[in-house]
């Protein structure tokens, strides 16, 4: 295969949470595509096998449940094991518990909050020390469209989502002298199992938001995953890049 | 196995670019030295690391000078 001279990751190690759903599991195959060795995580292991056993080598499975507050730095601890280091950090592990907010319980709240927004911190914390070390670093945070322009029935999702960004922008400014960017891809609407339990009314409704008329592909948002993972875009930090067909242009 | 200070204080000057002789007990490392916050959590990663120790969140706060961070590892290896 020919080499490609841009977006190279040959060498590179990638831990890739929430690989076991359809935006994940582009991504890890965007990354370890262009080179890089991945370690694919979530929670159900069977999916994260055969996703591993499809690319074959240069490809790990660490399964976790970042519902546990303890499981965020065990994660890192077995991806390092498993591929020597962790060079990229892609965050996309995420949860749904929608609900309208004056029907919302504090266990919907907090479990979205949990996985979708603490874990990130754990994680990031923890994959940080060799980062600095290395003065090399990557941290991708998928959040998602809602998390800029909020959507009705998920005040716990966007909350997290937008919490994201804050908390990517401030650790962007603490770790850009040491080679480490931190930054965030929010989608919009992407053709998922989960966007596939829509229907052709609800569907209709939102293609009428999207300038571009269509849903987007898994594969888009990895394609903007792999720009920010890769050493071209080591001056991009503290940026969101939203991949939403012009739904929202913010 | 060289002194315990002299370890310390070539890890400070390769950390943080400074000229060997500023590099004195008294010498506070942002004040004297030029360290941000960063580079201290990061001198305290580089200590851990040639002394084979741990240095706890809470010690970490009270190594303020080159004296501190030696006799700390003095107390800890």
């Amino acid at each position: 295969m020919k080499e490609t001279a841009m977006f190279d990751l040959t060498g590179k190690t990638a831990l890739v949470t929430g690989a076991s759903g359809g935006i994940g599991r582009a991504i890890a195959e965007a990354l370890h595509a262009a080179g890089a060795t991945v370690a694919l995580s979530g929670t159900r292991e069977a999916p994260l096998r055969e996703l591993a056993a499809r690319l074959g080598e240069r490809a790990h499975v660490v399964p976790a449940n970042l519902s546990e507050p303890e499981a965020a730095a065990g994660l890192i601890k077995d991806a390092a094991g498993a591929m020597g280091s962790v060079d990229i950090l892609v965050n996309n592990a995420g949860i749904t518990r929608d609900n309208l907010f004056m029907r919302m319980s504090d266990e919907e709240w907090a479990q979205v909050l949990e996985v979708n927004l603490s874990s990130v911190f754990r994680l990031s914390r923890a994959a940080l020390r060799p980062m600095m070390k290395a003065r090399w670093g990557r941290i991708v945070n998928i959040t998602s469209v809602v998390g800029a322009t909020g959507n009705p029935g998920q005040g716990n999702y966007a909350a997290a989502k937008a919490g994201l960004m804050g908390m990517s922008k401030s650790l962007a400014h603490e770790v850009a002298s040491r080679g480490i960017t931190v930054n965030c891809v929010a989608p919009g609407f992407i053709e998922t199992a989960m966007t596939d339990k829509l229907n052709d009314d609800q569907k209709g409704k939102i293609l009428g938001q999207i300038p571009a008329g269509r849903m987007g592909a898994p594969s888009e948002i990895a394609a903007a995953v792999l720009y920010l993972a890769s050493p071209e875009a080591g001056y991009v930090t503290g940026a969101t890049l939203h991949v939403n067909g012009g739904m929202a242009m913010v | 196995m060289s002194d315990i200070a002299d370890r310390v204080k070539k890890i400070v000057v390769e950390h943080l670019g400074v000229e060997e002789d500023k590099v004195v007990e008294s010498a506070s490392f942002i004040d004297d030295l030029g360290a941000d916050s960063l580079d201290t959590v990061e001198l305290v990663m580089a200590f851990e690391e040639e002394f084979g120790i741990e240095i706890p969140d809470d010690a970490a706060e009270t190594i303020q000078t080159v004296g501190d961070a030696v006799t700390f590892i003095k107390g800890a290896v």
